[in-house]
């Protein structure tokens, strides 16, 4: 069985992505994606705290510490970029204008439930920030997220057990095994990695999958993820 | 007399800053955070503050002093999470029991902030409808969609890092320093920007990023 490790899975996410979309990509896994982006395809990176065509990491020594993602990464600004405030930001964000944003998650239900934002860890805060209004207003929620837990009890439910961040918001799924799409049936799976039957991905989900007729193999590329 | 919004030391500010004051703090990822104002406030020494920030407690921000300092009792933000398995000096607090929380989606608490700057007493966003945080708040159906209703926050000061500022209190940003701090000088009756340099020369118009008219003074800190 070849799982995807999280490079891996937001390389697949990332071939996802066409011309000229405006994307807002969450804390973790997603931040990945713009790294792996087809050559020559222009994507709009949109960052929560404010930036609009996202570059890639600043090179060591050029690092300004006044530009930052919201994963307070020390970014550069592709051309065509802009710079605006936390207001004009999530007026982008909650009018409507953000194609696709890019999500963890802990779980995710058959109706499209969303819940990443309270893993509920005894005496840790609570952590929100933007992803409350990318879920409720970005034109497309994905999300890339590892299938099970670690002791591997399924993230894809019936219902969420932690608090939702957002209701039947959910359209794209990828995972460390599959790529699925929520629908109105469910959870409709498209492509499942090599070694993986489809009777082993049911057992590893928490909710009734549906296979689409032209359901294929999730290949990727050999990325070797450090972290 | 002309207008002059500079200053060379803040203390003398602050002292108007009393107990139980809605103090409101920009800063997002390292870019932003007034860290020479935010140390000059907990010298100044005002308690019981409900403190406005993005993030509780910051590795690149020093929001987390006031809180050391005993000097909160409430904290609105959109992230209460300290990196790593330790807690944070926020979680030890809050764990406690000796400070409140007020968690809110990012843009929410943004947008909260710009109505009470605004003359907006409230107004509906769709964000958080049907999660556990908007409990207890009104719902209203427009157009087919729930919204939640959200109030205006308003504070009594806001401390905010911008790049450079002229004698009129007009400020600019560099790289991502903005985030909140626009909004929040407009929010709050005494607004202090910290910047890495002031100068008498006007900014020209075009290039000012927070007018004067929502800045009380400025300071020059250097450090860019």
């Amino acid at each position: 069985m070849a799982k995807l490790n999280r490079l891996q899975m937001a390389w697949r996410a990332a071939q996802d992505l066409q011309e000229g979309m405006v994307v807002n990509l969450g804390l973790g896994m997603p931040v990945a994606c713009s790294d792996y982006v087809p050559a020559g395809r222009e994507i709009i990176f949109q960052s929560e705290n404010g930036v609009i065509s996202a570059g890639p990491l600043a090179a060591p020594g050029a690092a300004d510490p006044d530009l930052v993602d919201a994963g307070s990464r020390q970014i550069t600004i592709a051309v065509g970029g802009s710079v605006i405030d936390s207001t004009a930001s999530f007026a982008m964000i909650r009018g409507g204008h953000i194609d696709v944003t890019l999500l963890g998650a802990f779980e995710v239900a058959a109706n499209g439930d969303l819940a990443n934002w309270d893993s509920r860890i005894p005496d840790k805060g609570p952590l929100v920030g933007g992803a409350m209004d990318l879920a409720a207003s970005a034109k497309a929620v994905w999300v890339i997220m590892e299938h099970t837990t670690r002791k591997g009890a399924p993230r894809l439910l019936d219902r969420c057990t932690l608090p939702l961040t957002a209701p039947a918001c959910v359209k794209r799924i990828y995972t460390d095994l599959a790529v699925l799409s929520v629908t109105p049936e469910g959870f409709v799976v498209h492509e499942i990695v090599p070694g993986v039957s489809q009777a082993e991905l049911q057992a590893a989900t928490g909710a009734k999958l549906h296979f689409a007729p032209d359901c294929g193999v999730l290949l990727s590329p050999d990325i070797a993820d450090a972290g | 007399m002309a207008i002059d919004k500079r200053i060379t030391a803040v203390a003398e500010k602050l002292q108007g800053i009393k107990d139980g004051a809605t103090v409101m703090l920009s800063g997002f990822g390292g870019a932003g955070f007034a860290n020479t104002l935010i140390l000059a406030l907990r010298d100044a020494g005002p308690r019981d503050l409900t403190m406005v920030s993005n993030s509780a407690t910051h590795l690149l921000g020093r929001t987390q002093v006031l809180i050391e300092a005993n000097m909160v009792r409430k904290v609105i933000c959109s992230a209460a999470r300290g990196r790593g398995k330790e807690l944070s000096p926020f979680e030890e607090q809050w764990k406690a029991g000796k400070i409140e929380l007020e968690v809110l989606p990012q843009g929410t608490m943004a947008e909260r902030i710009r109505a009470g700057g605004a003359g907006i007493p409230a107004f509906y966003t769709p964000a958080g409808v049907g999660t556990d945080l908007v409990k207890g708040k009104e719902i209203r159906r427009f157009n087919g969609r729930d919204y939640v209703l959200e109030t205006a926050i308003e504070g009594d000061l806001a401390l905010i890092r911008g790049d450079l500022a002229d004698r009129f209190g007009n400020v600019t940003f560099r790289g991502t320093q903005a985030n909140f701090g626009p909004a929040m000088a407009t929010a709050c009756k005494l607004s202090i920007v910290e910047v890495f340099a002031t100068q008498a020369e006007a900014i020209p118009p075009e290039r000012v990023m927070l007018p004067g008219v929502f800045v009380d003074h400025v300071l020059a800190v250097g450090g860019r």
